[in-house]
């Protein structure tokens, strides 16, 4: 007979399924953080390779002059900047002209939620400015873009210097078999957000522009401009971007592999590679740089101008330009060739970025780590779910020979099954919704009772309705009549572990850092929960690693791994702001981290807690 | 007396001027080709293929150069690489760096081009077998006095040969093309050249006769590329064909260099890669073969003032009948896929262990036995 058919076998699976599933479940866990912890040891990762034929090697000449004119043109930018008091538009569109592009501008205008504090904007209105070079002689059907941001203050006026230089210098040259666009976008991301759904048609966010009126084809890849230095000492790439969707990992080795040709220093997480792998230093360098691109990534914010475009599949990254106390020092035109050979390598693709990998992590620019490599960690949390759920199975086809009043328990059981799971589904749900909902629909009444400003209104206001659903469970328990059953609490506890593993799987096929930091926290809440441990103290660990306080331990986290720590004064007014960015992100550019959380994270986790307080 | 003997060395001379005359009459019609055609392929297109378009254009115009006529050459290019957007050089090859050697000129005379670069069409075009609205250009019209050089450039692997990115030619196929060519008598002499990776794969099936073939690399080997132009951007030419056209930019209509000087173009030294030939199934010896034999279209022209009777069919019966003798025996048929030979091919293995299971079966069986028979508290006494 088959193993599982056969009835003296199954016993004797599932007996040794209950009896060693706590064991299995504590080594699947430590398997879990140990596998993710060794991903990045270097002979585990692989050396990244340029996977595009087209792109070949970085076999052309660089041959970009003007450095030092595109210095005088960004002395001239940040003049005008200053006259205005904002962007500068005629001065751009006449200097783009001068050029030899066809310029156009974008108007944009937005109302937040609610102001921003670290931004300080509310009401936002807007141009972007933009110059297309069409290509000598191909048909308008590909483009690619080159944008540098136009930010108040002193910032980023050497991007634009050099977008304009290049314009300059591109537009003398016959090889171009695509447009490229030359952007300059006003209020960095939601003046991008702006133009991108001008380009794509598309309205997603709510925000009011005037359509475009030039277009260049479909974009193929797109680069992001930041200089706010004369020179600079090394290069930094950006990739992370919405919802933690990453660039086609060949931009990454492009970008690499010129500045190995040019020679530039070039980092990524703005930490410089080392050579000592088998050190401990070495080996904790690399495993800082993974974190603190994991943590980039969970956050699900664009981490650069880029991260827009890669929602419509155009493969994009940010350069930013860092001058720090080194001695070699890197001067614009150097910096202008090395954006030159990519766009002359993105210029000879045929097809979309697509050879090389979507989904990696990077614990140093040249080496990464894949999909297929990264995922077993996330797999063997998850599998700890699933063998408690197999557990609860068993236990509630098969219940444990406890029963006190004999026939008459069992009879009871059937009946309250469906309603006391179902209620605690409810309330839960609800209260997410209303974590969804409340902050922001509120916060006029939240600053009418309260002397805090309409953020600090909004982010209290979530806090608020996360700890008091904290006091539900004795609300549930007034709903449903009586006592909960010990079927009950079982049957909630399975569809729970179930939905979280569901939730979790789905959210770590998508944006994996961020399934695998609410797995950690989050699956050994899951598993070990009953309403027979002892209470107060596993409230306290509840409390600990509830998403809520994840969130606040990974802010300090980050900080601490930027070297730049914080104090807990700091740490808790940046984790208000970490909140309310939050939000706003999703407001403005439809990022899922925060409706994820409140309205599915969230809720379930207050299942968990429901079950803690069963009786 | 002197008078006499001076007419008498005159006639004898003359006489024997006349006999030479018909001898060399005789070696004027027993010559093998009369014509020469040839039909030049590359097989891929994109622009970093851009070395294959090159190799293709710098053979066509050597060949141009060495005396065969656009009418009897078919040069297939599977890509524009002069009129391409990212040429920063418009309307131009080049196959040396810095430029220094334009082989597309204004000359160029593309047959089959672009997308019309299909397996299909080159083995119609071998073959004859094109539809009757096929203009003359695009047609291979040789005869059984032709001699017919064959290039093939692109990217290859072992027994294929990749055409645009979608389809790929199989040894067997070409040789079997071959063949028919020789049943149709549609050449004298085939000289065929290929550089692709691997390219020796790509003649081993040949069995028609009177073919030589020549590739830029062996089995297992890839054909590398020769130099980058960092100002077009791409690599210009594949090394083999560069010392290839180095060697024929030596070589005019009257040079008397043969195939063994070609089949030392590009060692290893040179190639990286090991190029290969085959001869076996050429009748004559490739020391005797002219390069112009099948790079160039040389017309043999001898001036002579007397008239030479031409109803004896002097000694071309003979060498006919030889001939005939020789292609007598060609005409059995090779076995084209010699599966008996790669069935019988196992593997012999170096030391010979009996299998795994049947030791560990046989262990097994040996200790059952035991302890059935003697019982299991035996088993103290052997550990």
């Amino acid at each position: 007979m088959g193993l599982l058919s056969d009835p003296n076998r199954r016993r004797a699976l599932i007996s040794m399924l209950t009896r060693l599933n706590a064991p299995i479940c504590m080594l699947c866990y430590c398997a879990g953080v140990c596998w993710f912890m060794g991903l990045a040891f270097e002979p585990f990762t692989l050396r990244t390779y340029m996977s595009e034929n087209a792109m070949g090697s970085t076999m052309v000449e660089e041959r970009f002059p003007a450095g030092e004119r595109a210095l005088a043109t960004a002395r001239e930018f940040a003049a005008h900047k200053k006259k205005v008091g904002g962007m500068p538009v005629d001065w751009l569109v006449k200097t783009m002209q001068a050029r030899g592009l066809e310029v156009f501008t974008q108007s944009f205008s937005r109302v937040l939620p609610f102001p921003d504090e670290n931004k300080e904007r509310y009401i936002v209105k807007g141009t972007n400015v933009y110059g297309i070079l069409r290509a000598p002689r191909a048909p308008r059907t590909e483009a690619l873009v080159l944008s540098a941001p136009c930010s108040p203050g002193d910032n980023n006026n050497q991007a634009v210097g050099l977008l304009l230089g290049l314009a300059h210098y591109f537009r003398n040259q016959i090889y171009w078999a695509k447009d490229i666009i030359f952007l300059v976008n006003e209020h960095d991301l939601i003046g991008m957000q702006a133009w991108l759904e001008g380009y794509h048609h598309t309205n997603t966010t709510g925000m009011k522009w005037t359509p475009l009126q030039g277009r260049g084809g479909s974009i193929q890849a797109a680069l992001s401009l930041e200089l706010s230095s004369d020179v600079i000492t090394s290069l930094d790439i950006v990739l992370e971007g919405l919802n933690g969707q990453l660039p086609n990992l060949d931009l990454a080795n492009l970008f690499y592999a010129f500045c190995q040709k040019i020679g530039v220093l070039c980092t990524i997480q703005g930490r410089l590679q080392r050579n000592d792998w088998d050190s401990v230093s070495g080996y904790s360098h690399a495993v800082q740089t993974m974190m603190l691109m994991v943590m980039k990534q969970a956050s699900g914010r664009p981490w650069g101008d880029h991260g827009l475009f890669l929602r419509y599949h155009i493969e994009a990254a940010t350069i930013s330009g860092i001058n720090s106390f080194r001695q070699y020092k890197t001067d614009l035109t150097t910096t202008g060739r090395l954006v030159e050979g990519m766009y002359r390598k993105l210029n000879n693709l045929l097809e979309r970025l697509h050879q090389s990998y979507f989904f990696y992590l990077m614990p140093s620019l040249t080496h990464f780590v894949s999909i297929g490599y990264y995922m077993p960690a996330f797999g063997l949390l998850a599998v700890i779910l699933l063998l408690r759920a197999l557990d609860l199975w068993v236990q509630l086809v098969a219940p444990p020979a406890r029963t006190e009043d004999g026939i008459a328990e069992i009879e009871q059981q059937s009946s309250p099954g469906v309603r006391s799971v179902l209620t605690p589904l409810i309330i839960s749900h609800l209260t997410g919704a209303a974590l969804y909902l409340m902050p922001v629909h509120f916060q006029e009444m939240a600053v009418e009772h309260f002397p805090v400003s309409e953020t600090e209104a909004v982010v209290l206001t979530a806090i608020a309705v996360y700890t008091a659903g904290l006091a539900l469970p004795h609300n549930t328990h007034r709903l449903v009549s009586g006592e909960g059953t010990e079927q009950g609490w079982r049957v909630l506890k399975l569809v729970a572990v179930l939905y979280l593993a569901v939730l979790l799987g789905c959210t770590a096929l998508i944006n994996f850092s961020l399934g695998f930091i609410l797995a950690l926290t989050m699956v050994p809440v899951a598993a070990f929960v009953t309403p027979d441990v002892p209470k107060v103290l596993s409230a306290i660990v509840f409390v600990i690693l509830s998403p809520a306080c994840t969130l606040l331990f990974s802010v300090f986290l980050f900080q601490e791994l930027q070297d730049m720590p914080v104090s807990l004064q700091d740490g808790w007014m940046l984790y208000i702001s970490v909140i309310s960015q939050g939000i706003l992100d999703h407001y403005l550019f439809g990022s899922l981290v925060y409706p994820l959380i409140a309205l599915m994270v969230y809720p379930c986790w207050l299942l968990f807690w429901n079950i803690l307080f069963w009786k | 007396m002197k008078l006499f003997h001076l007419f008498s060395f005159f006639a004898a001379y003359l006489v024997a001027d006349s006999s030479d005359v018909e001898n060399s009459v005789g070696q004027f019609f027993s010559s093998g080709h009369t014509n020469n055609w040839a039909v030049l392929v590359c097989t891929s297109r994109f622009w970093f293929n851009y070395r294959h378009v090159a190799n293709t254009l710098s053979v066509y115009r050597s060949v141009k150069r060495l005396g065969i006529p656009d009418s009897h050459i078919v040069l297939m290019l599977a890509d524009d690489m002069a009129c391409n957007h990212r040429n920063p050089k418009p309307a131009t090859v080049f196959s040396h760096k810095n430029m220094e050697l334009n082989v597309y000129g204004d000359d160029v005379e593309v047959d089959y081009r672009g997308y019309e670069v299909t397996v299909e069409n080159f083995l119609r075009v071998l073959t004859g077998r094109l539809p009757l609205s096929t203009p003359r250009s695009k047609r291979l019209l040789s005869d059984d006095r032709s001699n017919i050089l064959i290039y093939l450039t692109g990217h290859g692997g072992n027994g294929f040969l990749k055409f645009q990115d979608s389809e790929e030619i199989s040894n067997v196929e070409l040789a079997d093309a071959f063949e028919q060519m020789w049943q149709k008598r549609r050449y004298n002499e085939l000289l065929f050249i290929i550089d692709t990776c691997q390219g020796a794969s790509m003649y081993e099936r040949f069995y028609s006769p009177n073919i030589m073939a020549l590739a830029s690399s062996q089995v297992g080997e890839d054909s590398l590329s020769h130099q980058p132009d960092l100002a077009i951007g791409v690599h210009l030419m594949d090394r083999y064909t560069f010392y290839l056209l180095e060697f024929l930019e030596d070589i005019h209509p009257a040079s008397k260099a043969n195939m063994n000087d070609l089949f030392k173009v590009c060692p290893k030294s040179q190639c990286v890669s090991t190029p290969g030939h085959r001869t076996d199934l050429f009748l004559r010896d490739p020391g005797s073969v002219l390069i112009t034999d099948f790079f160039g279209s040389v017309r043999k022209v001898e001036i002579t003032t007397e008239a030479i009777n031409l109803t004896d069919p002097i000694q071309q019966q003979e060498e006919s009948s030889v001939s005939e003798d020789a292609n007598k025996e060609m005409y059995s048929y090779v076995d084209q896929l010699p599966v008996s030979e790669i069935i019988h091919q196992k593997p012999k293995q170096k030391d010979w262990h009996p299998p795994d299971g049947f030791i560990l079966g046989l262990w097994t069986l040996i200790l059952l036995v035991f302890f059935k028979t003697y019982g299991i508290k035996h088993l103290k006494h052997i550990f």
